[in-house]
């Protein structure tokens, strides 16, 4: 017991402040009206989906769970189940073997329910594309409402992005990227 | 030459990184060869066909079956019948043979004489006639049809199925889990792997010799620097490039820190799995100091795309040499205090020890690759092994357990990031002068292979050019593939909820064998 209170206190709190959204990322129009919003404020349930990822961006995903930027301290939690979710965090490009999976996902998220494509494959397809395979992008499967570019994105970036999903319009609920740019 | 007594000439490839022997045979001789390599403890590394029927009008298709020969890697092909183009069913020999031999069916048509046929890659997401590794098959999706895949039930009283997946309740990657439990006992495991097929082997051809390298580096990212370095080994042996030993030199500052950064993440997974959430957030926060060191010297937190064909993208000077070499001393300091907790735990070394044991003999006959094999004693690493250069010179010390049981693997792990600390302050201390990349230039109709230990096992890369010079094949080979069937075998007998430490303790890849 005493090794371990002792290496806490060594350790001390190293969390750094969480980053600003960046409405860069955002496709669409906010999908969630403004009193959702603030009922919602920052308790986000996120339901990550892995529909083909190479596993680079669960690093990153991962990442966000650690002490440095300690994602529950804003009050983001990942669940277990896509019915427990407000957004889904879908990775990959959709292998064509994971795509029932993830619409089943989809449908069985409550809404109001936001999608955030992470990573350049979740974006484009990346380096995967189009095949037999593979559906691409991930908005080629399910709406999407905010699309991550990085491979993989930075944690920062992440979490940029999330806090995008959620915050009010820029202006006017105009968005401020096509799909294309991606 | 000659190997294991076998009436088989061997020739050996110029210019690999390590020494690497092809021969042609037919179905008695790799019948033969496998037996024989069977009984001498010699390690199946991969199994993939080909589609040859372009190049003449008799010509059809080819299987190849890759060893770990005590002289090098040794990799057989057996012409295939272009209308017939059945093989003998190998896992006999070989139990790992059997996942992919079935996908060799599924993605080229290939035939089994006899054996397990079901589809593997194939989840009635196309027709059980469209093969889309033959060269005349057009590139297209279809409508999902509705699968029923043929698992082993488990009958008798009180026993009932456990599925879960393929999506998990964690951020993990996709699989399907079918367990037949009895009370809290697992009795059988059967898995369904598959989900993230992206047609990576198809994407190959076609493609320029150095380009396929990014592709390499995404086949499973947390291997990223292995699959790259393994790439890069095939195709400059393609091209008979020589590659500066400066830049060798600093591929395996890369790999070692490659193996560092997902052992510490394990070890954080190991001890949150049982309850110490402690374990988590200290292994988590040096693995994020690990990861941004990284990104400071080197451009990018996992090292994606740092080795190229024919050296690496990144140097490093007075100060980066500084850097690495104050951080090394500080995770040492780190794990040697973290390990001592874990050690001393007694909560955690109840659920670690015994809790999903493999042991050596099952390791051997199951053909248990990398970490895990080395935690059920299996002496096998190819940097001690078959040191490609500069591991000679570093002479790293193998990590051998033998319990192979949760702790075991946990102690491997251990064992190796203290050795990768060792070794990448020797890298810093002799690192060659020179150049950091020459020139690889494609060469048509000619094959190279790239062979190297990742954190989780050994890693294969086999490339074949075309007359163009463009690449003709493509195929990697993931350590997991191998290790998949042996986790089958480690729950059973375990209580459902050590389930996920016993996966954790594999920590197994599933984008990297699904390809
Ligand atoms: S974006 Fe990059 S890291 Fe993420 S899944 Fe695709 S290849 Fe992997």
């Amino acid at each position: 017991m005493f090794p371990i209170l002792r290496q806490i206190l060594r350790t001390g709190i190293v969390s750094e402040p969480a980053p600003d959204a960046d409405p860069a990322l955002v496709l669409v129009k906010q999908r969630l009206d403004t009193a959702m919003r603030e009922k919602l404020g920052r308790a986000l349930v996120i339901r990550h989906v892995d529909a083909g990822s190479c596993n680079g961006c669960e690093l990153e995903i991962h990442a966000l769970g650690n002490p440095y930027y300690n994602l529950e301290a804003i009050g983001i939690k990942f669940a277990a189940s896509p019915r427990h979710a407000d957004l889904l965090l879908v990775t990959g490009p959709v292998a064509k073997n994971m795509e029932v999976a993830l619409k089943r996902a989809y449908d069985a998220t409550p809404a109001p329910k936001l999608v955030v494509a992470v990573g350049d494959c979740g974006c484009t397809g990346g380096v995967f594309g189009e095949s037999y395979a593979s559906c691409g992008r991930v908005a080629n499967v399910i709406p999407v409402d905010v699309a991550i570019p990085g491979c993989p994105p930075t944690p920062l970036q992440l979490m940029q992005g999330i806090l995008a999903a959620i915050a009010p319009p820029a202006d006017d609920g105009a968005c401020a990227s096509s799909p294309a740019d991606c | 030459m000659p190997f294991l007594d076998l009436p088989i000439d061997f020739v050996a490839l110029p210019d690999h990184a390590s020494p690497t022997f092809t021969a042609r045979v037919d179905a008695t001789q790799l019948v033969a060869a496998c037996n024989a390599a069977r009984a001498a403890g010699r390690a199946l590394v991969s199994l993939w066909g080909s589609d040859e029927r372009d190049r003449d009008a008799s010509a059809g298709f080819e299987l190849h079956v890759a060893f770990d020969f005590e002289e090098g890697l040794v990799c057989l092909s057996l012409p295939l019948d272009r209308d017939a183009p059945t093989f003998p069913d190998l896992a006999a020999i070989y139990p790992n043979a059997n996942r992919l031999q079935r996908t060799a069916c599924d993605l080229l048509g290939l035939k089994l004489e006899s054996g397990d046929a079901r589809p593997w890659l194939r989840h009635a997401n196309w027709p059980a006639d469209y093969f889309p590794l033959r060269r005349d098959t057009p590139d297209r999706r279809f409508p999902t049809e509705n699968e029923e895949y043929a698992f082993v039930r488990v009958e008798g009283d009180g026993v009932h199925e456990i599925a879960v997946g393929p999506i998990h309740a964690g951020i993990i990657e996709p699989g399907h889990f079918r367990f037949s439990v009895m009370g809290e006992s697992v009795l059988r495991l059967e898995q369904r792997l598959g989900w993230k097929h992206k047609g990576v082997d198809r994407r190959f051809a076609g493609m320029g010799l150095a380009d396929g390298a990014r592709l390499a580096g995404r086949i499973s990212g947390d291997s990223t620097v292995a699959y790259a370095w393994a790439y890069c080994q095939a195709a400059e042996a393609i091209a008979g490039a020589e590659v500066p030993e400066r830049a060798r030199w600093l591929r395996a500052l890369l790999l070692e820190r490659e193996r560092v950064a997902n052992h510490l993440g394990d070890l954080g997974y190991l001890g949150n799995d049982v309850a110490l959430a402690f374990g988590l957030a200290q292994f988590m926060r040096l693995k994020e100091d690990w990861v941004r060191l990284n990104a400071t010297l080197f451009g990018h937190r996992f090292l994606m795309d740092r080795i190229v064909p024919g050296g690496v993208s990144v140097d490093l000077d007075a100060q980066g040499i500084n850097a690495l070499r104050q951080q090394c001393l500080a995770i040492d300091t780190e794990v040697r205090r973290l390990k001592s907790i874990y050690d001393e735990h007694a909560g955690l070394q109840d659920r670690f020890l015994t809790t999903g044991r493999i042991p050596p003999e099952l390791a051997l006959r199951l053909g248990v690759t990398g970490l895990a094999g080395r935690a059920s004693g299996q002496a096998r690493d190819l940097r001690s092994t078959h040191p490609c250069a500069p591991y000679a010179t570093l002479g790293p010390m193998l990590a051998l357990e033998h319990n192979g049981d949760v702790a075991a693997r946990s102690l491997v792990r251990f064992a190796e990031i203290n050795e990768s600390l060792r070794l990448i302050g020797r890298i810093v201390d002799d690192l060659p002068p020179g150049e950091l990349r020459s020139e690889v230039r494609s060469a048509p109709d000619k094959r190279g292979f790239g062979w190297v230990e990742g954190w989780r096992g050994d890693i294969l890369v086999a490339l074949e050019t075309g007359q163009d010079g463009k690449l003709r094949r493509g195929h990697c080979q993931d350590p997991s593939a191998h290790n998949w069937p042996a986790l089958e075998h480690a729950v059973i007998d375990n209580i459902v909820p050590d389930f996920p430490l016993i996966n954790k303790s594999f920590n197994l890849s599933y984008s990297g064998p699904d390809l």
